[in-house]
């Protein structure tokens, strides 16, 4: 069949008109806010300044960055070692058992995310179900302040993007080819050896795909720091919904909001510049077994 | 030579998954420095024999002896045995000289000593121009070197190759199958092949084993084993062969049609039991001469020109198929036939094989 480039490219039309509409625009609009100024009582002054860009930089706020940057680099870090262990078991289960295993591990996503962090405000309150748990096994002190803690913050993360890590890492674990660990061991490799010179690097790619997204969800994230933090200033979230929620500072969340996009932008560069360089090796390790 | 000394003893191996018996009480020794075939069908445990030489299975029963040590339950990394898989599993990440250095490394040898002996087996393959790139610039035929460098380059004290040419295309299989005989002679190791293609163990093998239903059928040269199969089984399998069913009789076996098969019948066949008579089709003549044990007569329903030699088809009362007879070509040019000739078929009774049915 031949390939006629104006045709088929009028199936791309709604899904950019959507895009345009709804994101390209709003992001558009957003930007040219962040150099305004903010009006006295509020609203919006329309006169061209840099200081909210300057704003950003200041201690207080760029801490703010940097602490986001930690908790978020902290869940993933946490994240990717669970999911990767948990794909690669479920890559080494049996192949009919592999897609329940799967749907258990995505299961969370079927509910509300709202709902999975109130649970998880259920589980941790002073009188929550780990505190009775605790008494159950005869602990009889003060219970344990967790709710309100960064600790909190970081297991509602973990907990609520933990699938797309077991997903992201069980795509290149599952299509190794299993012969390559094998020949690793025939040519006098240990297990460990093994691991970290074979299956890891080849599957790299899914860990950074999975790392990636757990650290852009998560640094800009402000439900989970809302409602397991306190609602304290602790994450970029946060700091951007009350910019423009409570501060009335349009101007100076935009910049905020634009400065988090920046960040994010750069990570899933370098990630994508990672994957480029793997996706020779990652085509290979699919391996032309037969068998 | 010298006396050729056992350096692998199989003793008594069987191996189950469940309830299926892959490998069912197989004994066999291999050779100091033999190229010895495992040959079968598809299912006959070839391969999870093969894996329990490399150490990937355990066997659930018997010993396997290297130089007389059992190493059944030797982990792969320990035993000084390595395996070039089928999809020959080159690390995609790596180059070609850092898949070849990988054994090496393992043993923790002195960097300049990896360096020389990697030097030397890419030599050896060819593979020196190729040394940096990766598997993926690779050709089949390439990628099939590195993994015998890679596996070579340790200098186990048996090679195991899993189908090694399976993925090489007819032509290249040929002129590899001398290039690895060729290999084998020059760095002096043991060789056990696994194939299902017969035609390949016969020109490479010293001496061979048939597998079928995870039993050994028989293990012996190629010659023996091609001249004088073990059963009709190998008969049928290794290469080409006429079959005359009937009955057992004194001197011979009693065809359908009445006709008698003149050939040596096994001692364990009793008259009157079903047999099968065969004869290879390069044993079959044209045109025989008076005195020959057996003849018939049969009509050419196909000719089959393969350049060194035509392949008749003749239609015979003995059995349901047609006779296969090859001939040369150049006496097939001295008195041509052509499809729907009559034609006398005539074989010696030293040619003939005996068989259970």
């Amino acid at each position: 069949m031949k390939y006629t480039p104006s045709r088929s490219s009028l199936l791309l039309a709604p899904a950019l008109a959507w895009l345009t509409a709804l994101m390209v625009v709003p992001c558009a609009l957003v930007l040219a806010l962040a150099f305004f100024r903010r009006g006295t009582y509020g609203g919006i002054e329309y006169t061209f300044t840099l200081e909210n860009f300057g704003l950003v930089f200041d201690p207080l706020y760029a801490g703010i960055f940097l602490n986001s940057a930690r908790i978020a680099g902290t869940a993933t870090l946490i994240a990717v070692i669970i999911g990767y262990a948990a794909a690669y078991a479920i890559a080494a289960a049996p192949r009919r058992l592999q897609p329940v295993l799967l749907f258990f591990a995505v299961l969370p996503f079927w509910s509300n995310y709202l709902i999975r962090t109130y649970a998880w405000i259920v589980l941790l309150n002073r009188e929550g179900l780990v505190t009775q748990l605790l008494r159950w096994f005869g602990y009889t002190g003060e219970p344990p302040s967790m709710l309100y803690t960064e600790g909190a913050v970081i297991a509602g993360l973990v907990y609520n993007y933990l699938p797309f890590v077991i997903l992201a890492c069980y795509a290149p674990l599952s299509r190794l080819n299993p012969e390559l660990a094998e020949a690793s061991r025939d040519l006098g490799a240990s297990a460990v050896t093994t691991f970290r010179r074979v299956i890891l690097p080849l599957t790299v790619p899914g860990i950074a795909a999975g790392a990636v997204f757990v650290f852009v969800l998560s640094i800009g994230n402000f439900v989970t720091p809302a409602l397991l933090g306190g609602g304290r200033f602790q994450m970029i979230g946060n700091l951007v919904y009350d910019q423009f929620l409570t501060a009335n500072d349009w101007p100076f969340g935009a910049a905020l909001a634009m400065a988090l996009i920046a960040i994010m932008l750069l990570v899933l560069m370098a990630q994508a510049l990672l994957a480029d360089r793997a996706a020779g090796r990652a085509a290979e390790a699919g391996g032309d077994a037969d068998g | 030579m010298s006396e050729p000394r056992t350096l692998l003893q199989i003793d008594h191996v069987s191996k189950n998954f469940g309830r299926v018996t892959a490998v069912d009480g197989i004994s066999l020794d291999i050779r100091e420095n033999e190229f010895f075939a495992l040959l079968g069908p598809s299912g006959c445990g070839k391969t999870t024999l093969l894996r329990m030489l490399a150490g990937f299975e355990t066997p659930n029963d018997g010993r396997i002896l290297l130089d007389g040590r059992d190493i059944a339950r030797t982990p792969p990394n320990k035993r000084p045995v390595n395996l070039m898989f089928q999809s020959y599993a080159l690390f995609p990440h790596m180059t070609v000289r850092a898949n070849v250095s990988y054994g090496l490394e393992m043993e923790h040898l002195p960097a300049a000593e990896i360096r020389a002996r990697v030097d030397a087996i890419l030599t050896t393959t060819e593979l020196v121009p190729f040394a940096d790139r990766k598997p993926e610039q690779l050709s089949g035929g390439q990628k099939q070197r590195v993994a015998l460098a890679r596996a070579l380059v340790k200098r186990p004290r048996l090679l195991l190759l899993d189908e090694p040419l399976g993925a090489l295309d007819k032509k290249l299989r040929g002129a590899m199958q001398l290039e690895l005989k060729r290999l084998q002679h020059e760095v002096g190791i043991t060789f056990v092949i696994v194939t299902h293609d017969q035609e390949e163990s016969l020109v490479m093998a010293d001496r061979m084993a048939v597998l079928k239903d995870g039993k050994l059928l028989q293990c012996d040269t190629p010659h023996a084993v091609y001249e004088h199969p073990a059963d009709r089984f190998v008969a049928d399998f290794i290469g080409v062969m006429n079959f005359v069913p009937g009955k057992a009789m004194a001197g011979g076996v009693m065809a359908a049609n009445g006709a008698r098969i003149t050939g040596k019948v096994p001692a364990t066949l009793s008259p009157g039991a079903a047999a099968v008579a065969s004869v290879r089709p390069e044993r079959v003549r044209l045109f025989p001469e008076a005195q020959a044990a057996n003849r018939i007569s049969g009509t050419v329903e196909a000719l089959a020109y393969q350049g060194l030699d035509l392949q008749l088809h003749v239609r015979t009362p003995l059995s349901p198929k047609p006779f296969l007879v090859r001939v040369t070509a150049d006496a097939a040019d001295r008195r041509p036939v052509s499809a729907g000739d009559t034609v006398e078929l005539g074989w010696d009774a030293a040619d003939v094989r005996i068989f259970k049915d």
